[in-house]
């Protein structure tokens, strides 16, 4: 995708803030785009630089005006966006491709049978699906810790339920909008749980809080149930990592 | 080392300070006070930092008892405040002796109000801060018996001072800037929420706080179909029934609702403090006002230090000598009840 008049676009978000988005819709080069320049955000080092994220498709930096004014920043940005195509800019650095185990339907994840039919599979046709390839971390928030995954093939353009699930459990894959979100606490969704992982990705504690970065991607690795307990004994579930080259 | 020691806590008690910078990238929003301009006006009380924490305390306190002499500063929404039965003046600092009992009861105004202590209190951190976080999972549990320890108290070692605090109790002008999403509503809608009166809802919390009218429909059929974006305290959500819904320290880090435009930090206290049925106007502003204003709201933080004042004056110049403390910061609190019967 070329630079387009429109896209991408300056805007302050918040007195403290500007956000710079490369698209109104997901895409693959969008998402791109956003976590290359929030990585590039971060080696910058402008004084009153507080602290940087991605969105899906944008990138936002949190500032102090009253040290830089907001001209100043927008001048910044603007030059850092002329730098480079940065929908074909490569993905950040040192991401990693990441192995998880997980239990897909049976009584762990009870949505896999009501999903794989929305998208139009057979159980079997959905798992292969969802393990065939990685994913990618497309952005992590809402909660913390929490990755969204993708993008998955169009036939998981299915929508969220409108009747949200009570109480989804920490480690929960659930899928909607051909995404997947990998959940770090309990919470209720509307999105559909497909497999469940023993994986705890905010660990507020530890020595490493957060294990996940956007880029990184992902790939399942489908497993019987009864290996549940055993996973659960591990903080890792069974995951495992290497850098991508 | 000194300890502010939990007796009870309402559950509306947290412990805050300026919140957690550095994590919004791993959807961790920066939280802290919810009225962080009740935050330097405590360390302003106390000459200390304003990073300093505080327990907030939402709606009303609870008990609590100092294990060596402390220094407190009581600042936010004024609460009904003793120590041993004696009432305590809000907005001023005093000694909390060792194994008096404070006691801390409803507000009387607004909604969050602060008990800070010298040296502040030094729980451990967790990802360089000590507020609470409920949607996070971080920060100290308080139940009966928990014991927070102060940390040096370097401060200006005396008590007895006062302030008089900005006006925020009671809603107001929020100034608000446009953002990415403004677009989605109609110049109808727009000029509509700058005229219309709103009033506080009961829906409300620390993550943001409802606001209706029925002077203006701001439901947007673009704004249902927005991408999650990033989002930020003060932001103005429009719900899916059409009303607005101003965020706060604990947020979330990403939302799917339309927004309208984002109230300037300086406005936020206002936000947090009233009560349902505040009233609310909006006024947008352009980036070089939004400076000004926070310019001006930055250099009276700044000077809170030289606004302090002794809690015992002249008694010829006050005319309400009857209702001021006049002892160490406490009175009997009954006397114009005794000296009208």
């Amino acid at each position: 995708m070329a630079l387009s008049p429109d896209w991408p676009r300056i805007s302050a978000l918040g007195f403290d803030g500007f956000l710079v988005s490369f698209g109104e819709h997901l895409t693959e080069a969008a998402n791109r785009a956003a976590l290359a320049f929030r990585d590039a955000l971060e080696r910058e080092s402008w004084p009153s630089a507080r602290e940087s994220s991605a969105s899906l498709v944008s990138a936002y930096l949190r500032f102090d005006p009253l040290r830089q004014g907001h001209a100043e920043i927008r001048a910044l940005l603007q030059d850092l966006l002329a730098r480079q195509d940065w929908y074909q800019a490569p993905l950040p650095r040192g991401r990693r491709l990441w192995h998880v185990p997980a239990v897909f339907g049976d009584t762990a994840a009870p949505q896999l049978g009501e999903a794989a039919a929305a998208a139009g599979f057979t159980p079997q046709e959905a798992i292969a699906s969802l393990t065939e390839r990685p994913v990618r971390i497309q952005t992590i928030g809402f909660a913390p810790g929490q990755p969204y995954l993708g993008e998955l093939a169009p036939e998981w353009d299915i929508p969220r339920q409108t009747e949200l699930t009570r109480q989804i459990p920490a480690g929960a894959l659930a899928v909607a909008i051909r995404q997947l979100v990998l959940f770090p606490m309990p919470t209720p969704t509307g999105w559909r749980h497909v497999a469940q992982t023993a994986f705890q990705l905010f660990r507020p504690l530890g020595q490493d809080p957060f294990l996940l970065r956007p880029g990184d991607e992902i790939r399942f690795e489908p497993l019987e149930e009864q290996a549940l307990p055993r996973l659960q004994q591990d903080p890792d579930g069974g995951a495992r990592f290497e850098v991508i080259r | 080392m000194a300890e502010l020691i939990v007796n009870s806590a309402t559950p509306g008690v947290s412990l805050q300070d300026a919140g957690r910078a550095g994590f919004l990238a791993q959807g961790v929003s920066r939280g802290g006070a919810a009225d962080t301009l009740a935050l330097a006006e405590g360390a302003a009380l106390l000459g200390q930092d304003p990073c300093c924490a505080a327990l907030e305390m939402a709606g009303a306190g609870g008990l609590f008892e100092a294990s060596e002499d402390l220094r407190i500063a009581l600042t936010g929404a004024p609460m009904q405040a003793s120590i041993e039965g004696t009432p305590l003046v809000w907005n001023a600092s005093h000694l909390l002796p060792r194994g008096t009992r404070l006691k801390i009861g409803g507000c009387t105004r607004g909604s969050y109000g602060y008990l800070h202590i010298g040296g502040g209190i030094e729980t451990e951190q967790q990802l360089g801060s000590r507020s609470s976080h409920a949607g996070a999972g971080l920060g100290q549990i308080l139940q009966p018996g928990t014991r927070l320890p102060a940390g040096p108290d370097q401060g200006t070692k005396t008590t007895g001072l006062r302030l008089q605090p900005e006006e925020r109790f009671d809603g107001g002008t929020l100034n608000i800037l446009r953002g990415p999403q403004t677009c989605l509503f109609s110049p109808e809608q727009i000029a509509g929420f700058e005229s219309a009166l709103f009033r506080r809802d009961r829906r409300g919390n620390r993550m943001g706080a409802g606001l209706t009218s029925d002077q203006v429909d701001l439901g947007s059929a673009k704004g249902l179909k927005v991408l999650s974006e990033v989002i930020v305290p003060g932001d103005v959500q429009i719900t899916g029934d059409g009303t607005p819904f101003v965020l706060l320290s604990d947020c979330q880090t990403m939302g799917g609702y339309p927004r309208i435009g984002t109230v300037l930090p300086s406005d936020l206290p206002k936000v947090a403090q009233a009560r349902p049925g505040a009233a609310f106007r909006f006024h947008f502003v352009t980036l070089e006002e939004a400076a000004e204003i926070e310019a001006r709201a930055a250099a009276r933080r700044a000077e809170l230090p030289k606004a302090l004042r002794p809690l015992i004056r002249d008694p010829g110049t006050i005319s309400d000598l009857l209702a001021y403390q006049l002892i160490s910061g406490m009175t009997a609190g009954d006397d114009l009840e005794r000296n009208r019967s």
